[in-house]
């Protein structure tokens, strides 16, 4: 699952998408390639440390019981360039 | 309550930094110590590391629940995040079951996430690193069982030395600051005069006791510890002069004129639209200096064109029609911006700062630049570059300024060209001033002094070298000639011209306008007034 966004991943989104990451029990993970490498997206100090700078391309996998409710929520907080996060 | 019993009075002398003076409890400013801890036993230490982190956490918790600003609350919301995530706690749990003590074991930790960021190629990510620093020091000081460095408000703080930003988000009302380090041309001093905190530096804080009562006498460059009786009545008397005196100044307008009648502009410096609040524009000429640093300072991330635009054009406003100058940014030397000036320059006086540091950062410089384009149209605005030694740096800003003012019509936006003038501070610019493409000139004279005596303002050893001199005078006489002849304004905006004693010796050189902090206005005026032509 990918998606663009217009603000990098800066402390405000990052600490939105960890929080949101953290309300599902699937196993979540963030790269900036589809290749990977692959960190913890329920980690504040793993996504901030990809350093993904403005307009850079996001993927997410995601593995467990609510994966497809979890990408969903994700590619929604970013397409909307993380406005209304929890 | 008796406060002769118990303890005499004790007087320590340092040197007057912003006048005022304040009657409050001391309250010192320990550096974090970061050995502090004697090693227990690996479960002590782990104990005491996870409770350690708890307890920053429930502080930044609470810290966030009273903030009441979003950029405050988003930088607390990231350390929260922090010191919740088992990524940066776990190595440090595991350091100290290897048998680490505590404080090393998280120091270590977060020192490499640090200097992850430190290395980082994007500005952003590198400001990132204050606020990790912010985190690792919460946490020592709770290992070490240190209290929160948050300053409280209504008390006289003592510490080693004071960031700026510290300084701005503090609450001085009935306070003072008393600083070993720093000298009055420290930017955290000409931040306490224009806001009237009274301050001192050049002060042993070691030998000072938490909680005693204090007078701080910012005038006599004199703290007054354990005060008697008797001295806090001439305190109160004095308090109550002083409030006399600032009702006078409300009264104090209309144009400066000397004994023989001759108009003086006398305008302000200012750091921002707080200042502005109590401030009658109809007794100053204007804003001869608006810095521009603050507004970089201890935030989350840069201010946009949008938001430097509004403040930009609310100044203006204020102004309403009276010319405002606004310096572009200023960082480097004493004014460090996380992310954008060089971490560990060994001398940052003579390194990559002001214009300097705008020509290598041109994204930074040319959003600074399309603000002040757009602000242009809603006033009386005169765009000021800062540290210019050769013509070209000049020049290269023109052409960036008239770039900007292109672009944002071409985009169907309104912008005007300002006049662009620059700051003489560099004794190679005053020397040359023939040679510069500037419509106006301001002489910085508190740079100036320091480049021309090779002496730092912040030394205070050398307080007698950066004092104001001949040769100082002469670099003054040259530019203020050059300016008239040429039909330029030159102007001062350092803290010569705050200095009353100082005005006659510049009306000689044939200066006619002043920019000085909003307390020094009607002494300046005043000195303005005695003044009656060069001394026989």
């Amino acid at each position: 699952m990918l998606m663009r966004h217009e603000v990098g991943l800066h402390a405000r989104p990052s600490v939105k998408l960890t929080k949101l990451a953290k309300a599902f029990e699937s196993r979540i993970d963030l790269g900036l390639s589809p290749e990977g490498p692959w960190v913890d997206a329920k980690s504040i100090v793993k996504v901030m440390a990809t350093k993904a700078p403005k307009d850079s391309t996001i993927y997410f996998r995601a593995e467990g019981a609510d994966a497809k409710a979890a990408l969903a929520a994700l590619v929604t907080l970013v397409d909307g360039d993380f406005q209304d996060g929890p | 309550m008796d406060h002769r019993t118990h303890r005499a009075a004790y007087r320590i002398e340092g040197r007057s930094a912003a006048p005022g003076i304040a009657l409050a409890p001391l309250v010192r400013l320990a550096p974090v110590k970061h050995d502090a801890r004697q090693y227990r036993s690996a479960a002590e230490e782990h104990q005491a590391l996870v409770d350690a982190l708890a307890a920053s956490q429930a502080d930044l918790i609470s810290l966030a629940h009273e903030a009441g600003d979003v950029e405050a609350e988003a930088i607390l919301a990231f350390q929260i995040a922090l010191v919740e995530d088992d990524n940066l706690t776990a190595p440090a749990l595991a350091s100290i079951a290897g048998g680490e003590v505590a404080n090393r074991a998280w120091s270590a930790a977060i020192d490499s996430e640090i200097a992850s960021y430190d290395g980082a190629s994007d500005p952003y990510f590198r400001a990132r690193a204050s606020d990790l620093r912010d985190l690792r020091d919460r946490v020592l000081r709770h290992l070490s069982g240190e209290v929160d460095q948050t300053v409280p408000a209504g008390v006289i703080v003592a510490a080693d030395d004071m960031a700026p930003s510290t300084f701005l988000a503090t609450d001085w009302r009935d306070g003072g600051l008393v600083l070993r380090r720093g000298s009055p041309s420290s930017h955290v001093a000409i931040l306490a005069r224009s806001r009237g905190v009274p301050m001192i530096v050049g002060i042993e804080v070691d030998q000072l006791e938490d909680g005693t009562d204090a007078l701080l006498d910012g005038d006599a460059g004199l703290l007054i510890v354990d005060p008697d009786a008797d001295m806090r009545t001439s305190y109160c008397q004095r308090r109550a002069e002083q409030s006399e005196a600032r009702q006078a100044f409300a009264s104090f307008s209309g144009p400066a004129l000397t004994a023989t009648g001759e108009p003086v502009r006398v305008m302000i410096n200012v750091t921002g639209l707080a200042e502005l609040r109590d401030i009658d524009p109809a007794h100053v000429d204007g804003i001869g200096l608006m810095r521009t640093e603050f507004l970089f300072q201890g935030r989350e991330r840069l201010p946009t064109e949008e938001e430097q635009y509004e403040i930009y054009k609310r100044m203006l406003e204020w102004a309403a029609g009276r010319p405002v100058t606004i310096r572009t940014l200023d960082a480097g030397g004493d004014k460090p911006i996380a992310g954008l000036t060089q971490p560990g320059d060994i001398n940052p006086f003579l390194g990559v700062r002001g214009v300097r540091l705008s020509l290598r950062h041109l994204d930074v410089f040319r959003a600074q630049l399309r603000a002040l384009a757009r602000a242009a149209v809603a006033g009386n605005l005169k765009v000021m570059i800062p540290m210019v030694t050769v013509p070209d740096e000049l020049d290269r800003c023109r052409t960036l300024l008239e770039q900007a003012v292109e672009d944002l019509r071409r985009e169907g936006g309104e912008a005007q060209m300002p006049p662009l003038g620059m700051m003489v501070e560099v004794p190679a610019a005053a020397l040359t001033i023939e040679d510069f493409h500037a419509d106006f000139f301001s002489i910085g004279s508190n740079d100036l002094i320091q480049y021309v005596a090779a002496a730092s303002r912040d030394e205070p050893q050398l307080a007698d070298l950066a004092r104001p001199s001949r040769a100082v005078f002469s670099l003054i006489g040259h530019v203020v000639s050059y300016a008239n002849r040429s039909g330029r304004e030159a102007s001062l905006c350092g803290d010569l011209a705050g200095d009353p004693a100082q005005i006659a010796a510049l009306l000689d050189q044939g200066l006619r306008s002043f920019s000085v902090a909003p307390g020094a206005l009607r002494p300046v005026k005043a000195a303005i007034a005695r003044y009656s032509g060069p001394a026989a």
